[in-house]
């Protein structure tokens, strides 16, 4: 299993793109960003294909640390969830989807 | 926000790119993701997250209107856990927390 990073993102924006390595960086980063500025603003964020990000409100609850069994408080907050769409779903079963069912579902 | 108005908006930031490139740069990141996960490579973008495929065994499932036995198959399935920064940027929502304050108060 290997581990694919930014350098392997860059380098295929890079020869799908034709922009050169520094501008694909950058581009990457604006991509990466502006996914980020929207989910820190409360909204989610749909990929047809792919699958949705939102962002869940949690309430209090009262957790216990494991190691000594002490309660502890936890506080609301608010967590970010993705859904893979059935689409990213069957990739990664190896079982290519039917064109058919390409409809946005994310 | 979709993917749509995702590539409208990077559009609109990097006016020196034609809409095209941005939206070949947008699929190329998600088609690279995605062709990662059906290797069984993880993909770690830090700050951002990473995606991991994750295994479930074959299980005995449950028709949850029949009730009856239904025998589900072991699958792969795709995971994302966010990065450290950006996990603290939903939840503050983007007010910026003085690092030790916020922890004692």
């Amino acid at each position: 299993m290997e581990t694919v990073t930014r350098a392997h993102l860059v380098e295929a924006i890079f020869t799908q793109v034709g922009l050169s390595r520094n501008e694909s960086a950058d581009l990457l980063e604006h991509v990466l960003e502006k996914l980020s500025d929207t989910l820190e603003s409360g909204k989610s964020i749909k990929i047809s294909g792919f699958g949705t990000f939102s962002v869940r409100q949690k309430g209090r609850r009262i957790g216990r640390n494991p190691k000594t069994g002490e309660e502890v408080p936890i506080l609301p907050r608010r967590v970010l969830v993705f859904r893979p769409s059935h689409v990213l779903k069957a990739h990664v079963n190896g079982t290519v989807p039917d064109l058919n069912v390409w409809e946005d579902d994310a | 926000m979709t993917k749509s108005e995702l590539i409208a908006e990077l559009v609109v930031a990097n006016p020196h790119l034609t809409a095209k490139d941005v939206e070949l740069i947008v699929s190329t990141v998600f088609n690279e993701i995605t062709a990662a996960l059906s290797r069984g490579d993880r993909v770690e973008l830090r700050g951002f997250g990473a995606f991991t495929v994750k295994h479930r065994n074959a299980r005995t499932g449950r028709n949850p209107r029949t009730g009856s036995a239904v025998a589900v198959d072991e699958k792969s399935v795709p995971f994302f856990k966010a990065g450290k920064e950006l996990r603290e940027r939903v939840n503050t929502g983007g007010k910026p927390v003085a690092k030790r304050a916020a922890r004692g108060a």
